[in-house]
């Protein structure tokens, strides 16, 4: 790669979203936005390495973008009252919101409730993260075709819909944010635990876009703690990954890791957001506690070193906030550690999770540390029959065979 | 401003309860007042539907609802607002208001 295209992938990854923000405000258009964006930076390859980079890449990739979008106007007659009205928007002051950026617009309007989850995925990593369609397709599996017109549909219902470019009001704000979140936090659990059996089982494609993401988010909400409780919580999680898939494509359990493999540098970086967020005396969200207890974990060089009371304290108050049944099932693998896998057994049968695999995972391990081998047998059955991830699939397999007697 | 149908959509020929008529006009005016009321009406149960096909030289009656489903609309509001987060609040209130669920569709180029 020479200079110049590390420039241009450089300023590609950082600009884009930029671009594509500004073009939206001014146009009001995420068509032309996405396609204009697209052209500037077709035109930043071709012209860079003859002309030179120019001193400010964003600004003239903005520029560039916004001359090509002003043509497509005056070309197109029937876009006649859409540019006058976008000429005069660029100019119209708006009022400001509590927060006021473009690039948080379009993540709002991206991940707007009035569009489907899969749809504001796609729409996110698009328009914000810059990926391409078949991109997009392939870390989702789905046709290049079906993936354009999902995107199509989508900015085809914001315009005629009017789904607003900007940021919600004060009083839909925190829906809005925690709606922003789980887009992102669904985009990281899909690299990091690749729900198909067809695809790799850890994708650190998507995990590095979705920790960026939620970087960019948190640059533009710095004081929202359940952001910098998200980002804490997969830089955490992400620190781990080389240690969490064997040299042989199987999972290895958080017990079996190789901690010494863990990223130290992400790790500390994850354990200064939430030591920030408990001074900061503020009452924690999920993502704040979920992180808090990745913490903990992160915390042990030994796993016998690990405070499982902190742990299960934190899971109460995330019991509090959430009494879903898959949090209770979280927490009574924490308890297992405590109190033994009796007491975590009682609190684990009747949970109504029979289509999830990680509930018969756990009931599994449960029942062999009771030695308890052949109801072991039928619950690893269970969990291997529902689960997606390749490399969780050959963990379970391998424990399912390790079980000796009856 | 965009202009905006906000359907009711309900599986029983029982109309509104009194309260629920009293809650409909508190939620009228407060449309009215905001000045984002266009208009409404509730409708007589899809049974007293006629089809109509005009298309041909003679039209054709047809007794009853297009479609048989087990939800229809009951209702609806046609309502003004500058986009959608403010057509969605409004949705949800009058969700509220007449106890039953709603479908909320921008009209074409409004």
């Amino acid at each position: 790669m020479t200079d110049v295209d590390e420039v241009i992938a450089r300023a590609y990854r950082e600009e884009w979203a930029q671009v594509v923000a500004t073009l939206a405000r001014r146009f009001r258009d995420l068509d032309i936005a996405e396609e204009m964006a697209a052209e500037a930076f077709a035109t930043a390859v071709e012209r860079w390495p003859v002309d030179g980079v120019p001193p400010s890449p964003g600004a003239w990739l903005t520029t560039t973008a916004h001359r090509k979008a002003i043509d497509r106007v005056r070309r197109e007659a029937r876009r006649e009252e859409k540019y006058k009205e976008a000429l005069m928007l660029s100019d119209t002051p708006e009022p400001l919101g509590a927060i006021d950026d473009d690039r948080l617009r379009l993540v709002f309007t991206c991940c707007h409730p009035a569009l489907a989850m899969e749809v504001r995925v796609a729409l996110t990593l698009r328009m914000v993260g810059g990926l391409t369609v078949p991109e997009i397709a392939r870390a989702f599996l789905v046709q290049e075709t079906a993936m354009g017109r999902r995107i199509t549909r989508a900015k085809a219902k914001i315009k005629a819909a009017k789904i607003p470019y900007c940021v919600p009001s004060r009083e839909d704000l925190p829906a809005r944010v925690t709606g922003v979140l789980a887009v992102l936090y669904l985009i990281f659990n899909e690299g990091y635990l690749a729900s198909d059996p067809e695809k790799e089982a850890v994708r650190s494609d998507l995990t590095a876009e979705a920790i960026r993401l939620t970087r960019l988010v948190r640059d533009l909400m710095p004081a929202d703690g359940e952001v910098a409780g998200l980002l804490a919580l997969m830089l955490l999680t992400e620190a781990r990954r080389a240690a969490r898939v064997s040299a042989s494509g199987e999972l290895v359990a958080l017990d079996e890791q190789d901690r010494a493999a863990w990223d130290r540098e992400l790790i500390a970086e994850g354990h200064a957001l939430v030591r920030a967020r408990l001074a900061s005396g503020q009452a924690p969200g999920r993502y704040q506690i979920l992180a808090a207890i990745n913490a903990v974990h992160t915390d042990a060089r030994d796993v016998r070193d690990t405070d499982w009371s902190q742990v299960i304290a934190l899971y109460d108050q995330l019991v509090r906030l959430d009494p879903s049944p898959i949090v209770r099932l979280n927490r009574a693998i924490a308890v297992a550690e405590l109190d033994g896998p009796q007491v975590a057994l009682a609190e684990v049968d009747g949970l109504p999770l029979e289509g999830y695999h990680a509930f018969h995972a756990t009931h599994a391990d449960l029942l062999r540390r009771l030695g308890r081998s052949e109801e072991s047998r039928a619950a690893y059955d269970r969990a291997i029959r529902l689960a997606g991830n390749t490399a969780e699939t050959a963990y379970l397999i391998r424990r399912r065979d390790q079980l000796t007697g009856p | 401003m965009a202009q905006y149908l906000i359907s009711v959509l309900d599986d029983t020929s029982d109309s509104a309860t009194a309260e629920e008529m009293a809650a409909i006009d508190v939620f009228n005016e407060q449309l009215e007042a905001e000045g984002r009321w266009v208009f409404a009406g509730g409708l007589a149960s899809p049974s007293t539907a006629t089809v109509v096909d005009g298309r041909d030289a003679e039209a054709v009656f047809t007794d009853g609802p297009y479609l048989e489903s087990k939800e229809y609309v009951a209702g609806f509001w046609i309502i003004e607002a500058p986009h959608l987060d403010v057509a969605l609040r409004l949705a949800a209130l009058g969700s509220k208001h007449c106890n039953r669920r709603v479908e909320l569709r921008p009209f074409l180029g409004a």
